[in-house]
């Protein structure tokens, strides 16, 4: 692991909320007398990101893990909350022109690389979007070379340009995205479930490919996964969430040796293991539950083994130690973690 | 540049959409019927026995000649026979097709930029935006088509000065049949634009700072076009006959401009009087022409449509 010199937050994340109106229309609800149904995507999230590191949010389906990037990199607003990066607010509108020139710093690689690619679309044209769109580079040659650069910095063949993204596989579909995330000269990308779409001896060449772009030019990672052992390879720390709560936020060496909240026991317990085989796995007990009408308390309370009366009743606070941050009323309490 | 019009021609020859075109002779003889008729109509001029538009050349003598024969006081032939003021038949045919046709391009031409532009607008913006134009093509919809154009055509023509109203009436018949048909071009590209806006692409370009117009007209626009290109090409049988039927009924193209509705209206007066060939050369050429883009653009439809393959 590279040495950090300096530790410097790059993305600041405070309070985060979203929610999602999902009622029926108008009319319908008042001839069916229904109520409007409020989802809360995601509930008070707040993380710092540093520079140079790799940050992963786990979690599983509709966790609120996407939403959360969706809102980092400005697809989505914010409910309530602020994200802050590089020290400027994104809801600030008085500074357009910072916001602007941040829009070209922070880049996003979606989950399918067959949607995220407009088919009608040469490949040269999509990877010089983000350098027309921002005008970085004079004139229309420096684009044509810049496209040749960053083609062959993937692993791609600079006459791939010519193509269209039908012609490619998943893998070097992924690979384009990259060079189009990279295009505008990024210093935070958000990657949604990266590799989820791909399969597995792909994964790891992307995997290792993101890498070493990390080391080359010193990129922020925000990696949202639902996929464990994708996580452990790539992350430096890593925040598990649950019903659009963040559970723990630890060191990902610490947090696969040493899980202190009982959800995060969980998911581990279902990693597929080889040295597990002819063992049985814990699957994870039960489902996540509607997020409209999320339960009172903690909202793991009812597939929580250690959950008691005031998990019940009350929400748990973030407790924060030098290196972690856990919301459980049993570790608070000092009923979990010390078997 | 070569290369590019070299790499396009390769990819139009080995596509499936022509491999599709080569298996079904419905599609190629209604292409060639089609392709027979307009460069029939568009090339007109330069062989057409004469000019039916231009009076000087018409002969009151040579009216009523059956097809094939020897009219009894001068003695000319003409191939289809002639009407009632002496036209040669296949001449009023060919330059009547030339105004179907023009009326009908014209008219999807506008109901697709209209119903494009609308469509994608309403599909993109959404909101109330969307509700209010979506409720408006509603309205529309529950009235037959020719109901509307012949309503838009009736305050067109109150509109118009008296002397320019057999000038303006094609131009107030493409308006009209335009308005009447943007609708379902409308509904069709806002369905298609709510798809592809949630494709990851837009949020991508989104994200690289692109504005909604550059993501509509760069982006959306050309995966929607697809679906564009079908309901062009019905709607032009559609506008087609929408056009025959106004001017069947006397509201279209004047006698003296005949659009082959005109020239169908003019036969019928002497359908049971023995001169047949006033009324069945142009009825036959409008349902060729009619049946022939519409046959064309089902198998469009059929071809453009990966789930039918």
């Amino acid at each position: 692991m590279k040495k950090r010199t300096q530790k410097r937050t790059l993305v600041k994340i405070r309070n985060l909320d979203r929610l999602f109106d999902v009622s029926k229309p108008f009319l319908n609800r008042i001839i069916e007398r229904e109520e409007r149904k409020i989802l809360r995507a995601v509930d008070d999230v707040s993380i710092d990101i540093d520079e140079g590191e790799t940050f992963a949010l786990v979690g599983e389906s509709g966790s609120g893990k996407s939403t959360v990037a969706k809102m980092v990199v400005g697809l989505l607003p914010p409910t309530k909350g602020s994200i802050e990066i590089d020290g400027i607010d994104l809801s600030d509108k008085s500074k357009i022109k910072e916001l602007r020139k941040l829009r070209s710093e922070i880049q996003m690689i979606f989950q399918d690389p067959f949607a995220s690619l407009n088919p009608r679309w040469r490949v040269e044209k999509i990877i010089a979007e983000p350098i027309r769109s921002f005008a970085l580079e004079k004139n229309e040659k420096a684009i044509i070379a810049k496209v040749a650069e960053l083609l062959t910095l993937v692993g791609l063949d600079p006459s791939d340009g010519r193509k269209f993204p039908h012609e490619f596989s998943g893998g070097q579909r992924q690979r384009i995205c990259i060079a189009r995330a990279l295009a505008s000269k990024p210093k935070f990308i958000v990657c949604d479930e990266l590799t989820s779409a791909l399969d597995v001896s792909v994964q790891a060449q992307i995997l290792n490919l993101m890498k070493d772009l990390q080391d080359e030019f010193s990129l922020t990672f925000l990696f949202i996964s639902h996929d464990l052992s994708v996580v452990r390879h790539m992350a430096n720390r890593i925040g598990v969430m649950y019903l659009g709560r963040i559970v723990e936020i630890s060191n990902s060496k610490d947090l696969f040796e040493n899980p202190k909240h009982p959800y995060t026991k969980m998911l581990l317990d279902a990693i597929p293991d080889l040295e597990m085989s002819g063992k049985d796995r814990n699957p994870i007990e039960g489902e996540i539950p509607n997020p409209i009408d999320p339960p009172k308390g903690c909202t793991f309370h009812p597939r929580c083994p250690f959950a008691n009366e005031r998990c019940r009743k009350e929400i748990p606070m973030p407790i924060k130690s030098d290196s972690s941050i856990i919301t459980c009323h049993g570790v608070e309490e000092g009923r979990i973690g010390k078997e | 540049m070569f290369n590019k019009i070299h790499d396009n021609i390769f990819r139009a020859l080995n596509s499936d959409f022509l491999y599709s075109f080569k298996h079904s002779p419905v599609a190629i003889v209604s292409f060639i019927v089609a392709l027979t008729l307009v460069l029939g109509a568009v090339l007109a001029p330069f062989y057409a026995p004469h000019n039916p538009f231009d009076p000087a050349t018409l002969n009151l003598m040579n009216g009523f000649s059956a097809p094939m024969k020897p009219n009894q006081f001068t003695g000319e032939v003409f191939l289809l026979g002639t009407d009632d003021q002496g036209r040669d038949v296949f001449s009023t045919i060919l330059y009547g097709m030339r105004i179907s046709l023009f009326v009908g391009f014209a008219a999807v031409t506008f109901a697709m930029v209209l119903g494009v532009s609308l469509g994608l607008i309403a599909g993109y913006v959404g909101g109330w935006l969307d509700a209010l134009m979506m409720r408006i093509a509603d309205v529309q919809l529950t009235f037959p088509g020719i109901l509307v154009a012949m309503l838009i055509f009736g305050i067109a023509k109150g509109f118009t000065p008296i002397d320019q109203r057999d000038q303006m009436a094609i131009w107030v018949l493409i308006i009209a049949i335009g308005l009447s048909e943007w609708v379902q071009v409308a509904r069709v590209v806002r369905g298609a634009t709510l798809v592809e806006k949630n494709k990851e692409y837009v949020q991508a370009a989104r994200l690289n700072g692109r504005r909604s117009g550059g993501i509509l007209i760069g982006h959306i626009l050309p995966n929607v076009l697809g679906s564009v290109l079908v309901i062009a090409t019905i709607s032009l049988a559609l506008a087609i006959i929408a056009e025959a039927t106004l001017s069947f009924l006397g509201v279209g193209a004047p006698p003296t401009k005949p659009s082959l509705g005109t020239l169908i209206r003019i036969g019928q007066g002497y359908l049971f009087s023995g001169e047949w060939w006033i009324l069945l050369f142009p009825a036959v050429t409008l349902l060729a022409l009619a049946l022939s883009v519409n046959l064309l653009g089902d198998w469009l439809r059929d071809a453009l449509n990966p789930k039918l393959k």
